[in-house]
């Protein structure tokens, strides 16, 4: 990546938006796979809150949060008040704050405004990590061709969980289940491997993600809840220990 | 019995405030640079949380999600992209739960 590429007034005008929306459709593929039978799932408890399959359908085509989503059926089916409703939303989910601070970050500023807008739709863990790993500014193009591969398969999967249950044997499930992760290891590895501060805060991230779901209080939270509290206590400590040049992601600044 | 339609909408549009206000309120670039680290920082960390334990527990083995998390770490750390280290992940759970579950 070249540092000038960045910095030009007009770099946005110079994307090829057919090529990165192209781009963005395969790599959605392997985000959607992973959807379904994480959805697949999920449509099983949105069925025990009462949704029809269209309801799910539409309820994951709005929302793409896993986690987020799960607390809420679960919350309808438990007869919760609308606060209460938007309440776990808002903790279930409140990780996306901090991914969309980020992204804004790298959004060229002659981009139009719509496109934060349409971006804002689909913010996932996965559709963020892929968008973040790209060198230099953001092509919302890329953005979108991911969210069509992925998002699509995830509001399928919940309806397909709505109405078909527990139909798809348990051992596809469980391999289909690790593909997101997979997918994690495949943004977080390559930078990890240039850079020895970023290996040794996936290590913590490692450690730190293990130790509280075995610690007395923070075990107690909720798996969004942890995701919030342990990023900002890393990337805090590696903030004011080891700052950056700039806010963008430079090879210089990897290869530190 | 509430409306399941407006607990969607409550859902959905909770989420999307959350989504976009970040994105369309912070129009210029941060300059403070303790900001700027932390923003650099989130998702390794994030996308390190919530890999580990995580893989493991996925799976109904969980030997077979350690043996997808080291495929996985290796596949990646030799350059292999998101979509090839995702299905051999998938591949060793699948061949790992055959013989052990």
């Amino acid at each position: 990546m070249k540092a000038s590429s960045q910095t030009s007034p007009g770099a946005y005008a110079g994307f090829d938006h057919g090529a990165a929306f192209r781009q963005g459709l395969r790599d959605g593929i392997p985000i959607g796979l992973g959807y379904f039978a994480v959805s697949f799932s999920l449509g099983i408890s949105a069925r025990g809150a009462g949704l029809s399959a269209l309801q799910g359908f539409f309820a994951s085509l709005f929302t793409s949060a896993s986690a987020g989503e799960y607390a809420v059926f679960t919350s309808i089916a438990a007869q919760a008040t609308y606060l209460e409703i938007a309440l776990i939303t808002l903790i279930a989910n409140a990780r996306y704050l901090l991914m969309s601070c980020a992204l804004s970050q790298r959004f060229a500023p002659e981009m139009p405004f719509q496109h934060r807008l349409l971006i804002g739709t689909a913010v996932t863990d996965e559709i963020f990590g892929v968008t973040i790993a790209r060198p230099g500014l953001i092509d919302p193009y890329y953005t979108y061709g991911v969210i069509l591969t992925s998002v699509i398969p995830w509001a399928a999967g919940t309806s397909c969980g709505i109405v078909m249950g527990n139909l798809l044997p348990a051992r596809i499930v469980s391999a289909l289940s690790v593909a997101l992760y997979g997918m994690f290891l495949a943004i977080i590895i390559p930078p990890a491997r240039r850079s020895r501060i970023v290996a040794g805060l996936v290590l913590a991230g490692f450690a730190a993600s293990w130790a509280a779901g075995k610690l007395p209080v923070i075990s107690g939270f909720s798996g969004g809840t942890r995701t919030i509290v342990l990023t900002v206590l890393l990337a805090g400590i590696a903030a004011l220990l080891f700052p950056v040049q700039s806010a963008h992601y430079t090879e210089e600044e990897m290869d530190a | 019995m509430r409306n399941v339609n407006l607990y969607i909408a409550i859902m959905a549009g909770v989420t999307y405030l959350i989504r976009v206000l970040p994105l369309t309120l912070i129009r210029r670039p941060i300059k403070n640079r303790f900001i700027q680290s932390f923003l650099f920082y989130v998702p390794y960390v994030t996308l390190a949380v919530m890999t580990f334990p995580a893989i493991v527990e996925a799976t109904q083995s969980p030997v077979a999600g350690a043996l997808a998390l080291c495929a996985g770490v290796v596949l990646a750390y030799l350059g292999a992209g998101l979509f090839p280290v995702a299905v051999s992940c998938c591949a060793v759970v699948l061949i790992a739960e055959f013989l052990l579950v």
